[in-house]
């Protein structure tokens, strides 16, 4: 037990430098899917055939597609067609992508759970698309999206360990190469898995006092 | 005011609206009555363009309703709208409802339509109604709010989407006191309802739809009291002697 503290006060250093990357990822690629869960959401709602086909075939073809996979082709394949990204910038617009899939999902399900009757009020009184959007629609959605958002966060943050595939050394990364270098598997783990679970616990407890929240309305 | 020619409309292969020809004139109440499914309620949502039409026309004010033309949101701010199940916005309290659209529609001071807000909602007797969300409001009062909303727009017209067939029947008298004093106002008024009290009391005119066509028309005592079209007659039969 002593051994474990004495080599976890050489490593946690770092690993907290993959930590870091690892937040890096993960806010990176939060802000991308957001953004783009929105663009797909709004498309998919939209009364054009044509935004509504594009936005549901990129989610589908987003969802049928490993993250491991997305990350090697923006990282091993775009370089063939003279894009090259830094495996920081690869690892966060891949997850970002895939991801924007299920925020696009979970955006949908929040606008299309309000009446419909409110959205005809809203017209009724002369508001575009738009401002009936705004003021109406996305205000009631939010609390419903808020719930299912946090869980995307949680995920989201463990799935930046795949980042590790396309040479980010983030956390996952970083453990495997002091573990492959000394061979203390068990400890070097066991921090790493303890590292993870402190990132997540915030989130956790972001999650349940949202459900509390609404649970309580 | 309103004015309909020929107006036809379908939803696939059913022919919801076969033509219908009237005219509205300013500070006209007019009531609209008829089975379900005849079309009452899809000649108010073609008026103001919730609903397209397949031909013919309708014009408010001379200005074609299109709603595929952005001349469309101009026309939502002059002619409301109050429909059965309120469509209250239900995140925002019974004021910020009546005050919604004069703001961030027609882009009024706040102060301005906050005191008019207030008014409006003093004069449908929900004064102190004003931080309520639609929610913690009955039927009746979120009705009266929702008329407050409309007129709040300074609308040239309000249609009624059968603004009481949603109330339980002990509150469906506010909410119809409420639209008769404003018809004394003048205001113009296109109700589609199935309250022959109020339509006998209140309306200068009743259009019997059935079929999608105007089956009778007239002044409405004349036409409650003295039904000449067999349709209308067994219509009115049915609807006041239910047993």
């Amino acid at each position: 037990m002593n051994q474990f503290f004495k080599d976890a006060i050489e490593f946690i250093p770092i690993l907290f430098e993959g930590a870091k990357l690892t937040i890096l990822v993960t806010i990176g690629s939060l802000i991308l899917s957001t953004l783009l869960g929105m663009i797909w959401a709004l498309m998919r709602v939209s009364k054009y055939p044509a935004l509504v086909w594009f936005s549901s075939a990129m989610i589908n073809i987003l969802r049928g597609i490993p993250i491991i996979v997305l990350l090697f082709y923006i990282y091993f394949v775009m370089p063939d067609a003279g894009i090259s990204l830094s495996a920081l910038h690869a690892a966060i617009i891949g997850l970002g992508l895939a991801y924007s899939a299920y925020q696009a999902e979970n955006f949908r399900a929040g606008i299309e759970a309000i009446d419909r009757g409110q959205i005809e009020a809203a017209m009724a009184m002369g508001m575009s698309w738009s401002m009936t959007m705004r003021r109406v629609v996305l205000p009631q959605a939010v609390k419903i999206i808020l719930p299912p958002y946090g869980n995307i966060m949680i995920m989201m943050l463990k799935d930046s360990s795949q980042a590790s595939t396309i040479t980010v050394a983030e956390l996952a990364l970083q453990g495997k190469l002091i573990a492959s270098s000394n061979f203390k598997n068990a400890t070097v783990f066991t921090l790493v898995a303890v590292l993870y679970l402190v990132m997540c616990i915030p989130l956790i407890l972001l999650v349940r006092h949202l459900e509390k929240r609404n649970a309580s309305k | 005011m309103i004015e309909l020619r020929d107006v036809h409309k379908n939803f696939g292969p059913n022919k919801v609206l076969k033509g219908i020809n009237t005219t509205i004139s300013k500070g006209e109440v007019v009531c609209i009555i008829g089975p379900s499914g005849s079309g009452k309620s899809t000649i108010l949502r073609c008026i103001n363009g919730l609903e397209s039409y397949g031909s013919g026309e309708i014009s408010i004010d001379g200005i074609n309703v299109n709603n595929q033309d952005p001349s469309i949101h101009l026309i939502r701010t002059q002619v409301s709208m109050v429909f059965q199940k309120f469509n209250l916005f239900p995140h925002r309290t019974a004021l910020e409802n009546v005050i919604e659209g004069p703001i961030y529609v027609k882009g009024e001071p706040r102060q301005q339509a906050l005191e008019r807000g207030r008014s409006l909602l003093a004069s449908v007797g929900l004064a102190d109604k004003e931080h309520d969300y639609p929610p913690q409001l009955s039927g009746g009062q979120q009705q009266r709010v929702a008329i407050a909303r409309a007129l709040a727009m300074q609308p040239k017209a309000i249609l009624f989407d059968e603004p009481t067939s949603a109330l339980d029947p002990e509150l469906v008298g506010d909410v119809l006191g409420v639209m008769r004093k404003l018809a004394e106002t003048g205001m113009t008024m296109v109700v589609v309802t199935h309250e022959m009290g109020f339509a006998r009391e209140v309306a200068d005119r009743v259009l019997f739809i059935d079929g999608g066509v105007i089956v009778e028309q007239g002044p409405a005592k004349e036409l409650l009291n003295y039904p000449q079209h067999p349709r209308t007659q067994d219509f009115l039969r049915r609807v006041l002697q239910p047993i």
